[in-house]
């Protein structure tokens, strides 16, 4: 049976169809429909771990039990489970493990566009690139199959276009679960120097016999066509190459570390001229090159952002190579009449619980050292109310700098932070604060969801990933246990109680925390009330509502609007108008 | 059919842009044809533009559309109808919902929403059909149902049996929205 499924669905039903019995990762987009696909199939095991690390770890212990495991994250994740990586490549694992990579070129919804192949290179492990959802689903069994073969995890890596777009797969029955027997080996799995060493030796040995078996994989295939060129290419550009370059020779890579040395010999050979087409950095070209093999790429083709078909026939066409000529044609109106419509960026939703305070800390004109969330919209127009976002967690560590580098800073700095993100890296800069003297004034904003990949659970939620109810961290008691004696919580929607927190809390000199909470307004708890009307007769058309920069607020004429079926009642609009023009629907009259 | 028919959906989040290119994916499969469906919608829930893009054809190998090479553009709205129109080849179509949306700069008064939209678009491609199918929608009995108009008027230029579309429909959406939806659909393939 085919189904129409997206490349992170196609990887779950892989991953349940080869036995994998536990999943862990931290939500991400382009990775984060993976784990919501495969926690709900049956007989499974599957998580979300306060952060990529910790997913990673549990993955290690679940696979060096016997397990086949699925280990998820964004690229930029990665980076925060690279720890570990490192030296489960070393130790290697028992089940299989799959650790899946989801990058993002050209930035969809990320802070920068790493290529994580070389994560595969650095950790001496395999690397599997696939092109649409079939092969996703079948890397996953082939993976774990290397995996188990070779005593080695594997990286997945998935770009954003094979994440999200959708092809058929062919749907089988799942089968059989092996959970492989447990021995306790200290040799292997107790990574002190003189065991270290001893796997070292072996990592080499492993990746000679990981060369060998990239040659003969079936994953590696060539295709040949034409020979006055040849394209070497992997993941989602081979297919924008099939269309470019309709009669090209192509050598089609699914498995791209270690490298098929002979395999690429042989098809340069067969070709006068080679190209090699990847999307960011020409980590198969300078591979290539250090084996001594004439090649092109970057020279033709850009090193950022994605690549298209029509960006491959236009750059190898000027480049002397025959493309096809549907991809030449001009299009009826030029690119840059798009660029001088009206942006239509995202805002924080009518009745976003974040508004409030950005509202506040602009009006009190703070410094505000921000992190990655929906509250990352706070750095918009007309919020304009942040000034710095580096990664998950880097807003306290961040804010604390500040005071050490400038302690005229100090009084009028915050660093503001989400819920789900203090849980995954905040606390530890908070650790920081108190242990190293830091005065910093920390927001927590607790809408009691990961709201910006949407609505994944996490520690503080009460719920699972598999829909099972468990504790909730308090806040309060987690930040006073670290040492943080100033700690108050919040309504957001109460501007006063807001304003004089924030005012307080960042005169005090020593650390302080606002825990400011109110569940994320697309959440089902979070409620409706009346929504807000505009007293025509009291509006003085002063523009202070539109501040807010709510998306249900607009001025029509000369006076303020509001879109009923877009407000939700938050009530924040009343507050900040001065003249009481704002008010619940069917209040104009009291 | 040698070459795959591209059909870019553009709207902006909360139209049922999603659930439109579902239906067509759909009635693309049952039909027989291989497809690729390519979807940008991370921050579409926050207010932003929705893009989707649907290829069917006997092999389709990129999920992307060229630009210069969509067939159609099926806009769900009209300043996003002149956003993407770059998109389509000299020969293609586009449908155009009359409807505008500011963005929130429009809205805060940095931006102004240009009065000239559908001109300009009929001005650049002479295959434009322009349809108010919110009213329609409304007619029908549902605001929401405006994009299964839209779906209507682009089923009858797509080489798929009107059946096939039906199934596809009853298939996609709520049991309980059923009615208005046939009645919408209904009333977009007459156009």
């Amino acid at each position: 049976m085919k189904e129409l499924l997206s490349g992170n669905a196609a990887i779950a039903r892989g991953a349940y169809e080869a036995g994998v019995t536990v999943a862990a990762g931290y939500p991400g987009t382009p990775s984060t429909e993976i784990l919501e696909n495969f926690a709900k199939y049956p007989d499974i095991y599957a998580q979300w771990s306060p952060n990529e690390k910790v997913a990673l770890e549990v993955g290690a212990g679940a696979a060096i039990a016997g397990a086949r495991v699925l280990v998820t994250m964004k690229h930029v994740g990665v980076n925060v489970a690279a720890d570990p990586l490192f030296t489960l490549s070393y130790t290697g694992i028992n089940g299989g493990l799959i650790l899946v990579s989801a990058d993002d070129p050209g930035m969809h919804s990320s802070q920068n566009e790493q290529d994580n192949r070389f994560y595969a290179l650095m950790n001496k492990i395999p690397c599997l690139e696939p092109a649409d959802s079939q092969e996703a689903k079948d890397m996953v069994a082939q993976g774990l199959e290397i995996s188990e073969q070779f005593d080695t995890p594997v990286l997945l890596r998935l770009t954003t276009r094979v994440s999200h777009s959708q092809s058929f797969v062919e749907i089988n029955e799942p089968g059989p679960k092996n959970l492989r027997p447990y021995a306790k080996d200290p040799l292997k799995y107790v990574m002190v120097p003189a065991h270290g060493r001893l796997r070292r030796v072996f990592l080499e040995e492993r990746t000679a016999k990981l060369k060998e078996y990239s040659e003969n994989c079936p994953l590696n295939f060539i295709q040949w066509g034409e020979r006055s060129v040849g394209v070497i290419t992997s993941g989602i550009s081979y297919h924008y190459v099939k269309e470019a370059l309709p009669t090209a020779s192509v050598l089609k890579l699914g498995f791209t570390h270690p490298l098929p040395e002979k395999l690429i010999k042989e098809f340069a050979a067969g070709v006068e001229r080679v190209v090699v087409v990847e999307e960011l950095e020409p980590f198969l070209e300078m591979q290539i090159k250090a084996l001594g093999i004439t090649v092109q790429g970057k020279d033709l083709l850009p090193s950022y952002g994605e690549l298209s078909a029509s960006l491959i026939a236009r750059s190898l066409a000027a480049a002397g190579i025959p493309a096809a000529e549907e991809y030449l044609a001009p299009a009826v109106q030029p690119e840059a009449i798009a660029a001088q419509l009206p942006g239509r960026p995202p805002v924080m939703c009518a009745g976003c619980p974040h508004r409030g305070v950005f509202y506040t800390l602009r009006k009190n004109k703070l410094i505000v050292s921000g992190d990655i969330g929906c509250y990352t919209l706070g750095s918009m127009s007309p919020l304009n109310a942040m000034d710095t976002c580096i990664c998950m967690g880097a807003s306290i560590g961040a804010a604390l700098g500040m005071e050490k580098a400038n302690p005229e800073m100090a009084r009028r700095t915050v660093a503001v932070i989400g819920d789900s993100t203090f849980l995954h890296s905040g606390v530890t800069g908070l650790m920081d604060v108190v242990y190293n003297g830091g005065t910093s004034t920390v927001l927590i904003l607790d809408n009691r969801t990961t709201a910006m990949t949407g609505h994944q659970e996490n520690p503080g939620t009460g719920s699972t990933l598999m829909g099972k109810p468990a504790p909730e961290v308090d806040f309060e008691a987690l930040v006073r246990a670290i040492g943080v004696k100033r700690v108050r919580t919040v309504d957001p929607i109460n501007l006063k109680e807001l304003d004089r927190a924030v005012k307080e809390e960042t005169a005090a000199e020593e650390p302080s925390v606002i825990i400011v909470k109110r569940p994320c307004a697309l959440l089902k708890k979070a409620g409706t009330a009346p929504p807000a009307e505009v007293n025509k007769e009291v509006c003085i058309n002063c523009g202070l509502c539109l501040n807010l920069g709510c998306p249900a607020i607009s001025r029509q004429g000369d006076k303020a609007h509001v879109t009923a079926i877009q407000c939700n009642g938050c009530g924040l609009c009343l507050q900040v108008c001065a003249k009481g023009a704002l008010v619940k629907r069917g209040e104009e009259n009291a | 059919m040698r070459k795959p028919l591209n059909i870019l959906l553009v709207g902006v989040g909360g139209q049922g842009t999603i659930l439109a290119t579902r239906v067509l994916a759909k009635a693309a499969q049952d039909a027989g044809y291989d497809i690729k469906v390519s979807e940008i919608k991370g921050m579409a829930q926050r207010g932003g533009s929705v893009v989707t893009q649907v290829r069917l054809g006997e092999k389709v190998y990129s999920p992307l559309i060229a630009e210069g090479s969509a067939d159609v553009i099926l806009a769900f709205e009209k300043m996003e109808a002149l956003r993407w129109l770059h998109y389509l080849k000299p020969t293609g179509h586009i449908i155009v919902n009359d409807q505008a949306i500011a963005p929130v700069p429009v809205l805060t008064g940095a931006a102004t929403y240009p009065a000239d939209c559908l001109t300009r678009v009929q001005q650049s491609v002479s295959n434009t059909m322009v349809v108010d199918a919110l009213t329609i929608a409304l007619e029908c009995g549902n605001p929401k149902a405006a994009n299964v108009v839209l779906i209507g008027m682009l089923a009858k230029r797509l080489p798929i049996a009107k059946e096939t579309w039906l199934t596809a429909l009853k298939a996609r959406v709520p049991e309980r929205f059923i009615d208005v939806n046939l009645k919408a659909f209904e009333r977009g393939f007459n156009l």
